[in-house]
């Protein structure tokens, strides 16, 4: 079985993120691989463990990016890839898919291409099924649990009404949530392995691939309104009289 | 400016922020509501109800179950030949997929998550959330037509006006080859099939929900206890119930009531936090709702920094004593 896993890297989920002079900073926090990527990388190994093959970590990024993908292989992947660009700078969704797609036809293509469910920073998650899209391979999104039998595959689709079953022939692209289970951490063997691996990096060119102008594109960039929060602690001797007036209090604010 | 509202249902059951889209919609000029999938006649009525103009139905067997890619092939042709200048989603999980694949197709971009518009001479400009809402940022598409979602519950959901009708129009739909690669096996509805995202109430649990020693049940157990109470309480004030993430993993419910980073981000009107610390990823979940109520029996938990009341007690106690006490003064 031949597994892709695409990742990015983003600030920390903890960061302090804030616009400044036109740009977005998060001051010294460090980068991070994107935490949906997560599960994508661990349904990837959880499927090589079951089936056999290899997982190759894909990542559009700086050379910074190594990083991320450095954590993808103490995590176990087999190999990984950085695409790399100067052109690449600003990249819509239906850029970085055009680009994933050809680095995904480079490395051979694959039998499954899993992706995580959205990005921390640009947050669009439209990535996966524009890559299937572009691929012309079936897209199975927001699967929780994935199983694979004669060359197609099944997941659990966790959508706001439930689950739905659907399945696929392979190869297909698959987008993972949280549900398929807690990414491991990587051992202490992977860090090691992971800190001696040479990363290849890719041009445009190598992969045969060039980019349009984006066609989403950012005009002003704003930190949202700030929120004057200020607690009222409702305190009482006993829980009923608390209660009461908590309640009182929720009535009053004309919410129900 | 004529706009394309995608009505997103499942087996008719349709997400409540398509109707949101359709008043939108007529807010820029004409709404045409696309209604996709087999019997949905409910669904159609409902579009003109809630003002679409025009209602193009694609009512064929190849459409009986969502599958995203026989969908977006049948999305990309109508809006080929009828060019609109604007297609509308609600932000679900279908319509991410949909709206991705088309833009694919008609080489436009899709503007995700998009809360407010403004015109700029012709240009649409959309404001979206980036790094889970700490930024936000303006965007624009160059490409036509314009494609967005919308997350539920930021623009108002228009008047029903029982009986209205208007143009009902008959699509075709255009599965493609590729189309027929992904097959539905079937589908199991969560316990309680509720859509936190659209919910105006909710009454969230955390890891505190499991902690009640004088029950002498274990953790399991006790969280059940604890989650029907928070029920309770929710469906005496119209709502759903919610959860942190420590909530799910402990497996005291299900991961679609998850609330946050790696679950969904809600707005409700009312948020009640009951036992959950307040970590950044349950935060950036839940910080725009109107008003917060957190419980908690530390009073140094950092949920009280974005609450609006705040409770510094056993939710055990607390709960029950609310869900009494609000009964009493709504009279139910
Ligand atoms: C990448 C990433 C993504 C994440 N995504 C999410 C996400 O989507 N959603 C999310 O929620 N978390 C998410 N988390 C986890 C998050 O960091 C916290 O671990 C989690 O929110 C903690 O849940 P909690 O508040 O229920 O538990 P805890 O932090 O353990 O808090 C339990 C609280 O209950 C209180 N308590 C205990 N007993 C009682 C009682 N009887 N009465 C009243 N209060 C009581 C305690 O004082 C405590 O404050 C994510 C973390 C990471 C790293
Ligand atoms: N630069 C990138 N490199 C590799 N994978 C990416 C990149 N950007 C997005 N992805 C993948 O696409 C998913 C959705 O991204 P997005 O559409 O930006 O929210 C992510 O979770 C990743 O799996």
């Amino acid at each position: 079985m031949k597994i892709i896993a695409c990742i990015k890297q983003v600030p920390d989920s903890e960061a302090k993120v804030r616009a400044e002079d036109g740009k977005v900073t998060w001051g010294d926090a460090p980068l991070v691989i994107n935490p949906f990527d997560e599960y994508a990388v661990e349904g990837a190994l959880q499927q090589r463990e079951a089936l056999g093959g290899t997982v190759t970590a894909l990542c559009i990024g700086p050379e910074s990016a190594k990083d991320a993908l450095k954590h993808a292989l103490a995590m176990g992947a087999d190999d990984a890839v950085l695409v790399s660009d100067a052109a690449l700078a600003e990249l819509d969704t239906v850029g970085a898919a055009r680009v994933l797609a050809a680095a995904i036809n480079k490395i051979g293509g694959a039998d499954m291409v899993m992706f995580g469910r959205q990005t921390l920073d640009n947050g669009a998650g439209l990535t996966p099924a524009q890559t299937a899209r572009v691929l012309g391979w079936p897209m199975l999104g927001l699967a929780g649990s994935i199983k694979v039998e004669a060359g197609s595959v099944t997941v659990d689709r966790i959508i706001e009404e439930g689950r739905q079953t659907v399945s696929a022939k392979m190869p297909a692209v698959l987008s993972l949530v949280q549900s398929i289970g807690e990414p491991r951490y990587p051992s202490f063997m992977g860090i090691r392995k992971a800190s001696k691996a040479t990363i290849p990096v890719w041009s445009l060119a190598e992969i045969g691939a060039t980019v349009a102008a984006p066609v989403v594109t950012r005009t002003e960039l704003m930190n949202p309104p700030v929120q004057e929060r200020t607690v009222e602690m409702i305190t009482g001797e006993s829980a009923a009289e608390i209660a009461d007036k908590l309640a009182d209090k929720i009535l009053a604010e004309k919410v129900l | 400016m004529k706009t394309f509202v995608y009505i997103d249902h499942f087996k008719g059951e349709v997400q409540p922020a398509s109707w949101e889209a359709i008043g939108l919609a007529k807010s820029f000029g004409t709404a045409v509501a696309l209604v996709f999938g087999t019997g949905t006649d409910e669904v159609t009525k409902a579009a003109f109800e809630y003002g679409a103009d025009e209602v193009i139905v694609v009512d064929d067997a190849a459409l009986e179950d969502y599958r995203a890619e026989p969908y977006a092939s049948t999305l990309s042709a109508l809006a080929s030949s009828s060019t609109p200048d604007l297609i509308l989603f609600p932000t679900t999980a279908r319509t991410r997929e949909l709206a991705a694949m088309s833009a694919v197709d008609l080489s436009t971009g899709v503007l995700t998550d998009a809360s407010k518009f403004e015109m700029n001479g012709e240009q649409l400009v959309a404001t979206r959330p980036i790094y889970e809402g700490k930024v936000l940022e303006k965007t624009v598409c160059s490409g036509k037509p314009v494609m967005a979602t919308i997350p539920a519950r930021a623009f108002p959901k228009p008047e029903r006006v029982a009986g209205k009708t208007g143009t009902l129009t008959k699509g075709e739909a255009n599965p493609q080859g590729a189309d027929a690669l992904t097959t539905v096996q079937g589908y199991s509805a969560s316990e309680s099939a509720v859509n936190i995202g659209d919910a105006a109430v909710i009454v969230s649990g955390g890891r505190g929900v499991s902690n009640n020693p004088s029950l002498g049940l274990d953790e399991a157990a006790t969280a059940q206890k604890g989650f029907e109470m928070l029920g309770e309480l929710a469906t005496l004030l119209g709502g759903a119930v919610g959860a942190s993430r420590a909530a799910v993993d402990g497996g005291y419910i299900t991961y679609a009531h998850q609330v946050g980073q790696t679950g969904k981000v809600v707005a409700p009107d009312l948020y009640i936090a009951c036992g959950i610390s307040g970590a950044i990823q349950h935060l950036v979940g839940m910080r725009n709702s109107k008003v917060i109520v957190a419980i908690n029996k530390d009073a140094d938990a950092p949920v009280f920094s974005q609450a609006r009341y705040g409770v510094v007690g056993d939710l055990f106690a607390i709960v029950p004593a609310l869900t009494e006490a609000m009964r009493k003064k709504m009279g139910k």
